[in-house]
């Protein structure tokens, strides 16, 4: 219709156009289409609009009740607009595109899958989604996907059942198949076509991560075809410009595929030949799933799944393969796994939210005391959000280390290109080190992570209370001291509160926020508004003895200690912890954080909750102290840190002198784990009965984000709905008979013994109160 | 960065680009142009208590493309012909001028004060001091503006400014690996040490390093910059075609006509006498529209056929004090009134300096748009130019990103001087 010299991504309205009959031909056409689209399911499309370009049929996607795109009643309208170009054909191409900025079509809609009773009805599903992106992928009428934003799940099996994809540089941009890590599988293809798109291997990766795939990723994995860079301001705003540019850009493209001027073929990698052949694949299999059992323990049946249903379309056909990912969707849907992974993600969004408003004064300008681990931790997790921080320390060589701590960990990302040199130095102009307290008359907050003393912290206190405004917030981090013994020494204990962050900072995504009866309501708002700013997960906790996360974990490890009394070992006693899906074992816990402060936090909470929280004997910590046995600081603890990991002779020399008979009854390996379990659940349950915790959603999520619970149990309070209270119970009755009260189940879990219909997750009207 | 530099009242900078001196001179007598002068809202735009600041003459190379006749060149080969051509034409003593500033990009290392290395080849007094000075495409104008501050700040009362740029030859190093190899090898005493220095020398050690053309803040290049620039303010394709299809029109005419007067002829060492800018390539819309973009690919607007060339020249002015240049019997060209530089996100508003500098300066000045006959812009990228124009005629710009109330109000009468940049600071 057109010369070569027409603008691509241009509407093709322009001059060029001309021949009156032309015209006319074109606006009986026009009118001809919108009779077709009014005629069909106009009324019904809510989610859906969409535009002639010329010969390129511009479908826009846009949920008006939602932020995101959400799939489910997107693809009946999809289904119903492209079902009209398809037999009118009324365009020669379409492009996709979203009509929000930042999202072009994400998840899986888990509300709408837990609706449904059965897997067949889920199953049915996956089979109906399958079948319209199947169809899109045969169609003759070649579809690009043009993506801005989040392009994952059932968004990425769209995108990639279409014929060409067009991304945005933008850093809201990501594609993936995060699936997995809700305990599912992509249901709609996915393990079907990204094998084909990516490679073997690649798709496994991808598969089974459920990592985020940035576009410049994806472009060189060949997942997208052509990149677009996001505008800056013009005539519109930066968003909205840079989605129309996409539109354009898209249509250009669809335009020239449809006059195959863009051939719709690609080249196959040589790499992904290799891989295709038939006993490479067979070592790949093998390969991967022993990767998998090794990372799960075999406690997550999705990855299996995964790799079963792409091992079935490869070798079975497509058919089969897409059958099988259909079925294997509907029965993960209903596995507890599932159901756990999907409550925590819920959870975790919730918990990313301040329900306790704006503060009157956002904090700005952040000073640290203590350049340690942690206070250099919460300085780099502050300075990248622009937070202006102090870090302060008394010795010029504490505070070198931990400006040197924040910039390196600012510099490997520019070293893999995460981040550029100029971002980093940027950043690290928002830190000031420094060893007094200048500056702080600007403070909005002082976090001080300095030694756990209650001393040292009084002193520290009333030093910085002299020099900070009357506004500014005092922080502290502690892991155990009771916030309200800190506040004590305070001129302003309604300023006071208590912010736990876990080691290590930048890689742990919870914060504890503590609160005494003093603290204000604006403080913890102002607290909970940073903490979030910083990229946390919060729970709010009450002031107690070791709060909520140590005082479960600490319970687990005065058992774990029991344990070792009772001649198990410390490698099995971590092999007993984490083959029930913890991440690491108690004994690997304690020389992390150290064998002194695991005594020094062990001892506070005994005196505090008495002969019911104890378990074995705290002198064992002590010997090791005075041989100098502190953990991985010094080398070696419960382990020795060479080369390879192994367990220290010098516990078990020390351990003889401690040695008690194990009472056979209830050391099997079952009641070990869940004399361990049983202990830590139970506390988590009294918790919740104290007001230590408001909910058991963040009771849950503490858990989980903070000591590690196993994720795939979705933390105590869902294991408990899960498990049975009565089960638990009787377990516990029977541990109770050896050990007494340390067995002993709260008030809590015996009232959902007496009425077995009582559950944490259905009981509450809002997931945040109980 | 960017910014701008103007005259206000007849505009004749040297450092600037031909194209607009022609549009300057041959199309702002238009009757259209003159009722226009009758509408100006000041007689003067002297201010109390500030001097008078003239600029005498100015002179350039011509401008080549570089990698051509002047391709064995150096920086200061350049400039130091700049400088006697400004010598000869104003005929100054050479020892009448009491400081030389000129402007530069991309420095040869060996002449990083490439002002002091081309003055003392030019013959003019080893007692005059001189310095170079830096910033991007603005760099000659930023070496005028620092004598107008000298002769204003009463340190002096004659001041040559200019820029220079050479592109056929810059500055590639070793790697840093290597480069520190090489530096311990100096300070090595024993031959066993230098023997295990030069040992560690690998493969990757030779790999050489390029001088970037990117923003080291952004590590984006001008071209890539200038292409999401023109599609944020929807610059479509033909319209930069047909801009830079008029600018070497418009260019080629005034050649022809002998209109561009500031261009000396310069022979080279070895080589002919270079008497015209060779850059100079009007073309038709059809072959301008075969080009494919230079730099967002494949769905870029940008070619090298709508961007300004990589270049060699340089340029040469005498700026005074007016009672001076009165005093020496010269007849200034212009007046140097006023200006003003901007800076902008470097990322996405790198290019948009004149947007927010026009009004700035025109308030600066007391002058409204309606008194001026001519503006100069001068920029690498017909896309470019042409945001900005959308820029300042845009309300909503003007309130989002500027702060103002309303548009810059750029009537299109003002539009045909606009011009891509060719002048002797275009950088990379």
């Amino acid at each position: 219709m057109l010369g070569e010299t027409c603008p691509r991504g241009k509407s093709r309205a322009s001059p060029f156009y001309s021949g009156a009959l032309k015209i006319l031909i074109f606006l009986l056409l026009g009118h001809a289409r919108r009779v077709f689209s009014v005629s069909s399911h106009l009324a019904a499309r809510k989610h859906i609009s969409f535009e002639y370009k010329d010969d390129v049929a511009v479908i826009r996607f846009n949920d008006p009740s939602s932020k995101v795109n959400k799939q489910s009643l997107q693809l009946h309208e999809l289904a119903d607009v492209l079902g009209d170009i398809w037999l009118y054909r009324s365009s020669k191409s379409v492009v996709l595109i979203s009509g929000k900025p930042g999202c072009f079509l994400a998840g899986a809609d888990s509300n709408m899958l837990q609706s449904c009773a059965t897997s067949e009805e889920v199953t049915s599903l996956c089979e109906e989604a399958q079948k319209l992106f199947r169809r899109i992928e045969q169609s003759r009428v070649p579809i690009v996907a043009a993506i801005h934003g989040s392009c994952l799940s059932r968004g990425l099996e769209l995108a990639t059942a279409c014929h060409y994809r067009i991304a945005t540089k933008s850093k809201e941009t990501v594609l993936g198949t995060p699936e997995v890590m809700l305990g599912l599988l992509p249901g709609a293809g996915g393990t079907q076509r990204l094998p084909k798109m990516v490679g073997v291997l690649g798709a496994f990766d991808m598969l089974l991560s459920g990592k985020n795939i940035t576009a410049d990723e994806a472009k060189k994995m060949g997942l997208v075809d052509q990149l677009v860079d996001p505008l800056g301001p013009g005539l519109k705003s930066p968003e909205e410009r840079t989605m129309e540019y996409l539109e354009e850009v898209a249509v250009g493209v669809a335009y020239e595929l449809a006059n195959k001027k863009i051939p719709l073929t690609r080249e196959k990698k040589l790499w992904d030949a290799v891989t295709g052949l038939g006993p490479v694949r067979k070592i790949i299999y093998s390969t991967v799933t022993k990767r998998v059992q090794k990372q799960t323990k075999n406690l997550y049946p999705a990855p299996f799944q995964i790799i079963e249903c792409v091992k079935t379309g490869i070798e079975h056909g497509s058919d089969a393969g897409y059958l099988a990912e259909a079925q294997s969707f509907g029965k993960l849907v209903r596995t507890s796994e599932s159901k756990a992974l999907i409550g925590l993600h819920h959870g975790r969004l919730l918990c990313k939210k301040n329900r306790f408003g704006p503060p009157e004064k956002e904090v700005k300008k952040l000073a640290i005391l203590g350049a340690g681990l942690m206070g250099a931790g919460i300085a780099q997790v502050s300075v990248d959000k622009g937070l202006t921080s102090i870090l302060k320390d008394t010795t010029e060589d504490a505070i070198s280390k931990g400006y040197e701590k924040v910039y390196k960990s600012f510099d490997t990302k520019v070293k893999k290109t995460a981040m550029t040199s100029f971002e980093r130095d940027a950043f690290m102009s928002n830190l000031s080190i420094q060893t007094d307290y200048s500056g702080f008359e600007s403070a909005d907050m002082v976090i001080e992570a300095v030694f756990e003393d209650l001393n040292i912290k009084h002193q520290v206190l009333k030093e910085v209370e002299a020099v900070t405004p009357p506004h500014c917030i005092f922080a502290t981090n502690t892991s155990a001291l009771p916030v309200r013994d800190i506040a004590a020494a305070s001129k302003r204990p309604e300023k006071v509160i208590g912010i736990h962050y876990f080691s290590p900072v930048d890689k742990m995504q919870l914060v504890e926020i503590v609160t005494t009866d003093k603290t204000s309501k604006d403080t913890l708002g102002a607290a909970v508004s940073m903490a979030l700013k910083q990229g946390k997960i919060v729970v709010t906790v009450k002031d107690g003895p070791g709060f909520y996360t140590t005082r479960c974990m600490g319970c687990l490890l005065m058992e774990s200690l029991r344990l070792l009394q009772e001649g198990v070992t410390a490698t099995k006693s971590d092999f007993l912890a984490t083959s029930f899906g913890f991440n690491v074992g108690p004994f690997t816990v304690i020389d992390e954080v150290g064998v002194d402060i695991g005594l020094h936090i062990s001892e506070m909470l005994c005196k505090a909750f008495g002969s019911r929280y104890e378990g074995g004997s705290l002198e064992i910590f002590k010997t090791m102290l005075e041989k100098g046995l502190k953990g991985c600081k010094s080398g070696k603890g419960f382990f020795l840190y060479g080369k390879t990991k192994s367990v220290n002779p010098e516990v078990e020399e020390i351990l003889k002198n401690h040695q008690v008979t194990a009472p056979s009854a209830i050391s099997s390996e079952y009641d070990m784990q869940y004399r361990l379990l049983s202990r830590c659940i139970n506390e988590s349950l009294m918790c919740l009965q104290e007001g230590i915790i408001q909910s058991p959603l963040e009771g849950d999520i503490g858990a989980v984000f903070g000591y590690g619970f196993p994720p795939m149990h979705g933390g105590p309070f869902r294991f408990v709905d899960t498990f049975g209270a009565e089960r638990l119970v009787s377990l516990m009755k029977r541990f109770e008979d050896v050990y007494g009260n340390q067995f002993t189940p709260c008030q809590l879990l015996l009232d959902h013994t007496k009425d077995p219909s009582k559950k944490f997750y259905q009981s509450s009207p809002s997931p945040l109160q109980y | 960065m960017a910014s701008m530099l103007m005259n206000p009242i007849r505009s004749c900078s040297v450092s600037s680009s031909w194209a607009v001196r022609f549009g300057a001179r041959s199309l702002s007598t238009t009757a259209q142009l003159q009722s226009q002068v009758q509408t100006k809202s000041k007689k003067t735009l002297a201010r109390p208590g500030v001097k008078n600041i003239v600029l005498v003459e100015g002179v350039r190379t011509p401008f080549l493309l570089s990698g051509t006749t002047y391709a064995d060149l150096m920086p200061h080969d350049l400039a130091r012909a700049a400088l006697q051509g400004l010598l000869k034409r104003t005929g100054i003593p050479k020892d009448a001028v009491d400081y030389i500033i000129y402007g530069t990009v991309v420095q040869e290392v060996k002449t990083s004060n490439v002002a002091r290395e081309a003055a003392l080849g030019a013959g003019f007094s080893d007692k005059i001091p001189a310095h170079t000075v830096t910033m991007a495409c603005i760099s000659a104008n930023q070496a005028m503006t620092s004598g107008v501050g000298l002769i204003a700040a009463g340190q002096c009362d004659a001041v040559v400014a200019g820029g220079v740029e050479f592109m056929s030859d810059v500055p590639i190093r070793h790697s840093r690996k290597m480069r520190k190899t090489m530096l311990s090898l100096n300070k090595a005493k024993t031959l066993g040490q230098r023997l295990s220095l030069i040992g560690s020398i690998r493969l990757a050690h030779l790999s050489p390093e390029l001088p970037a053309v990117a923003e080291f803040s952004t590590a984006e290049t001008m071209g890539h910059s200038a292409d999401r620039l023109a599609a944020a303010f929807g610059v479509s394709r033909v319209e930069q075609d047909e801009f830079a299809v008029r600018s070497h029109t418009l260019a080629k005419k005034a050649q022809d006509e002998g209109l561009l007067q500031d261009v000396i002829s310069f022979k080279v060492p070895g080589r002919d006498i270079v008497s015209k800018d060779n850059g100079i390539r009007p073309s038709s819309m059809e072959q301008m529209g075969k080009l494919k973009p230079a730099f967002v690919k494949p769905h870029g607007t940008v070619t090298a056929a709508n961007s300004s060339f990589m270049t060699d020249g340089a340029s040469a002015v005498l700026v005074m004090s007016e009672e001076k240049a009165l005093a020496m019997g010269y007849k200034p060209k212009a007046y140097l009134r006023d200006f003003v530089y901007v800076s902008q996100d470097p990322k996405d508003q790198l290019l948009l300096g004149p947007t927010y500098a026009t009004p700035k300066v025109l308030e600066r000045a007391g002058l409204s748009m309606s008194d001026i006959d001519v503006f100069e812009f001068h920029e690498a990228f017909a896309g470019q130019i042409m945001a900005n124009l959308k820029a300042m005629d845009s309300d909503w710009f003007a309130q989002t990103y500027m702060g103002r109330k309303s548009k810059v109000k750029m009537a299109v009468g003002h539009l045909f001087a606009f011009s891509q940049k060719l002048d002797p600071c275009s950088s990379p």
